[in-house]
């Protein structure tokens, strides 16, 4: 059996160099005290601060999601609690029944235009098409993320979550391009990227164009693009774009 | 004097030995039992399909009818391994394919599978018998048409909750028109319709069907009708229930129920509504197994349907069941052997808490036959660890998830460190355990001290220092599978204890402080382990001292592997190479 404390000795520059970075607390001695030490800038861990014991969360979310956005599902820390995709997507269908069925005894009166609409959700709901996690893929990130549409209530809402995931540092997850950035505002064009979704027919699209419930029943997935890339689309759907902003509220 | 078995009546010996672990006991005796041993070997199993190439598995086992494979680590079904890790099944059917064309049953979990390797399974293998997909993905229905249409002895089809590119219901139709020989068919994770008429011609046609597991998008007259044709099955997975109340309906369903006299496994039900459950009262008394995990049915209509459930050895169900439905069940159902409670809702911070510890303890208390655990709440007690370990020291199998992590013991506010101890010292027999609450390192030695069954270990949000990581290595005699997020160490843990990862399957670590310096020193000195750094950026774009996001080591007699997408390193042991992509595409 190989002596492992005298592959240590042998490697004591790197060795030294590990202890350092990890902070006082953990030694590399294995005999020695354990305890929480400092941790490096590099990424924080998740403590027990970073989740407030259950009922003040819910008055941490209220206070950050002005509007009636339905509770953030646990993306907010990836794949915990650990349920399977499957299962996953079924307990967010759940919920989108139930507040479809509330929706829907509230608001009785519609306009014709949104008359459609709850029809649309009810249907979905009844296992034709399951929402759930679809891929987000960001120009210049090797790794794919999952975003969860069924826990958002709208463009802002979704625009949100993609710059926590891609841009900022979560606690306890590296930010996937490793930077602190500004906010950015996906959505109206004054950031270096733009959000765009390919449609069911395979087409790719500006994110934003259409209303929100439709958008949801047509995107497959996500794809966060260099605005300079973009320029074809934009400008593709500059008419579309013109005319809503044309027509009355 | 040398005492030689012929080899005859040694293969006759070997010919009642099935558990593949004794099988690789017998292997290591001497030359010629390896030799005996592996020309009989019908059964293979590769726990990691990258722990051996497909041709020397080929190769070792001539007489192969029956290949099990694993492909990406199990947190994989958590969001936690990247979209082109790896997993990829179409080098083993490749070669199996060439070497291996007696092939009968190819099972694969958590790997990628295309319509073209369906394919060639479908033309390569003359008597092809079974093929179970669990957790796959890459296939459309396209390739499951292939299956149905080319293997004209497929006994058993069944996808498990695979991502599969639904392009319709017509799949169903390619079975042969005459008579088929299906038993098993489970396709309740496809999302489309199929034709109730194909589906009911299907049925008509398969005289030995014994399990067949239906997709939401069946309805309930379609499982009506289904029924009638298949009153021998002795495993059902419903469709969904969401239909309007009718009497009739309701008349209908019960009288098809009824009918079922050999129903024993009963799964599906997505949307039942509770006026629809008298139904199945019928079958209740025969049901071993209930999996009520889709069903978001209340107390105390839950109640009602469990009581009748005499008989039943397993049950999967949504905490919607709450503390006094779990009560219920360990009055009732005294033959439990396996318990599995799912949350309701999926959200951190629901605030309605419907089952608690005392649940846990209630079943553990009444259901002597307890061997498996899965239990999903927001909080624990020490307490009640204790007394389910002293309640059921015959646990196999014990996964809690405390949702909230961190959380302590709510009444004592101290960690779980003791409860968890109990259940280590108390369950002997303990194989797997998941972790979960507010943890030190002191839990962490009382598992290493008493938990020498145990083979899979889950950990997350745990311990306090590397201390924790050692402690497991080094004490946990049985341990294969190791898999880590979110806890606060590891270089020195890891490289002191770097033997002991030969002697396991696995290790996976993720959002732990494992330095990417650490990890080549790792790859340098354990040539046979392929340490795999999982990371979005170069680790060489960064000072060796930092912490890489996820590494996955495990032990290999194939090398590095040459499908890494660009986010996986796999570190070479030369160390002049140093991040060796082997690119060579």
């Amino acid at each position: 059996m190989i002596t492992e404390l005298e592959m240590g000795k042998g490697e004591s520059e790197l060795e030294l160099g590990l202890g350092l970075s990890l902070g006082g607390g953990t030694g590399a001695k294995i005999g020695g005290k354990s305890g929480g030490g400092a941790w490096g800038e590099r990424g924080r861990l998740l403590t027990a601060k970073d989740f407030p014991s259950v009922g003040s969360k819910r008055a941490a979310d209220s206070s950050s999601h002005a509007g009636s956005s339905p509770p953030r599902s646990s993306s907010q820390v990836v794949g915990w609690p650990p349920i399977g995709s499957h299962r996953m997507n079924s307990l967010v269908n759940n919920q989108a029944t139930k507040s479809a069925r509330e929706e829907e005894e509230a608001g009785k009166k519609k306009v014709n235009d949104d008359h459609q609409q709850p029809k649309d959700v009810t249907k979905k709901v009844n296992g034709k098409v399951q929402l759930g996690f679809i891929k987000v893929n960001m120009d210049g990130v090797a790794i794919g993320r999952k975003v969860d549409l069924n826990a958002h209530s709208s463009y802002e809402n979704l625009a949100q979550t993609l710059e926590d995931m891609f841009f900022r540092t979560n606690p306890g997850t590296i930010g996937l391009t490793g930077q602190f950035t500004k906010p950015l505002r996906l959505l109206d064009g004054s950031s270096e990227f733009v959000l765009t979704y390919e449609d069911k027919e395979g087409d790719w699209m500006l994110v934003g164009d259409v209303p929100w419930r439709m958008f949801i029943t047509s995107v497959k997935r996500l794809r966060v693009m260099k605005t300079s890339e973009a320029n074809g689309l934009a400008a593709r759907h500059q008419e579309p774009k013109e005319r809503q902003r044309n027509q009355p509220a | 004097m040398a005492l030689r078995l012929p080899s005859k009546v040694l293969k006759h010996i070997l010919s009642f030995i099935d558990s593949n672990e004794d099988r690789n006991s017998v292997s290591l005796v001497c030359k010629s039992w390896f030799e005996t041993e592996r020309k009989t070997r019908k059964r293979v199993f590769v726990g990691n399909c990258y722990a051996v190439t497909p041709a020397a598995v080929a190769r070792r086992f001539p007489a192969m009818r029956s290949l099990t494979l694993k492909g990406k680590p199990h947190f994989a079904d958590y969001n936690l391994v990247p979209d082109g890790w790896g997993g990829y099944a179409c080098p083993w059917i490749e070669s199996m394919a060439a070497k291996s064309p007696y092939l009968e049953e190819i099972r694969l979990k958590r790997m990628v599978v295309t319509d073209d390797c369906l394919e060639r399974i479908a033309a390569s293998f003359k008597n092809f018998k079974v093929l179970v997909l669990t957790s796959c993905e890459g296939f459309s229905t396209d390739g499951i048409a292939a299956i149905a249409s080319t293997c004209r002895n497929l006994r058993v089809l069944e996808l498990r909750e695979c991502i599969v590119e639904d392009l319709g219901g017509d799949w169903l139709s390619y079975f042969p028109e005459t008579s088929t020989s299906l038993v098993s068919l489970d396709f309740s994770c496809l999302d489309s319709e199929v034709k109730i008429s194909d589906l009911e011609r299907l049925v008509s046609r398969s005289p030995n069907l014994k399990s067949l597991k239906l997709n939401p998008a069946v309805t309930l007259d379609g499982l009506v009708s289904i029924l009638r044709r298949a009153p021998q099955l002795t495993e059902l997975g419903t469709g969904s229930f969401a239909a309007e109340l009718k009497p009739e309906a309701f008349t209908k369903l019960s009288k098809a129920f009824s009918n079922c006299k050999q129903l024993q496994s009963l799964s599906g039900l997505w949307d039942v509504l509770p006026e629809y459950l008298p139904a199945l009262y019928s079958v209740c008394p025969g049901l071993t197994s209930l999996n009520l995990s889709y069903a978001t049915v209340r107390m105390p209509d839950l109640v009602e349907l469990l009581r009748r459930c005499s008989k039943l050895q397993k049950l999967w169900v949504m905490d919607l069941i709450e503390d006094k439905g779990l009560e219920a069940v360990a009055s009732y159902c005294k033959e439990l052997r396996e318990l599995r409670v799912f949350p309701s809702e999926p959200d951190l911070d629901a605030t309605n808490i419907p089952v608690t510890e005392q649940g846990l303890v209630y079943v553990s208390k009444g259901c002597r036959k307890l061997e498996s655990v899965l239990y999903f709440c927001v909080q624990f007690t020490n307490a009640a660890l204790i007394t389910i370990a002293r309640k059921r020291p015959n646990l196999k199998c014990f996964r809690l998830c405390v949702i909230e992590p961190f959380a302590p013991d709510y009444k004592t506010n101290e960690p779980l460190d003791k409860g968890f101890k109990a259940i280590a010292e108390g369950c002997k027999d303990l194989r797997r355990l998941s972790v979960s609450g507010l943890l030190s390192d002191k839990a962490f030695k009382y598992i290493g001290k008493h938990a020498k069954k145990v083979r899979m270990l889950s950990i997350a949000f745990a311990g306090d220092s590397d201390l924790m990581l050692h402690h497991l290595l080094s004490g946990c005699e049985s341990l294969k599978k190791l898999e880590i997020r979110d806890c606060p160490f590891g270089d020195t843990a890891l490289l002191e204890n770097a033997a002991k990862l030969e002697t396991m399957r696995s290790l996976w670590m993720s959002s732990c402080f494992v330095s990417f310096g650490a990890c080549k020193l790792l790859s340098q000195k354990m040539p046979r382990l392929n340490v795999e750094v999982i990371d979005e950026h170069p680790p060489k774009t960064r000072p060796e001292s930092s912490p890489v996001e996820r590494i996955y080591i495990y032990r290999t007699v194939a090398g590095p592997r040459m499908d890494t997408p660009e986010f996986v390193w796999t570190l070479h042991k030369n160390p002049e190479i140093g991040v060796s992509k082997l690119a060579i595409k």
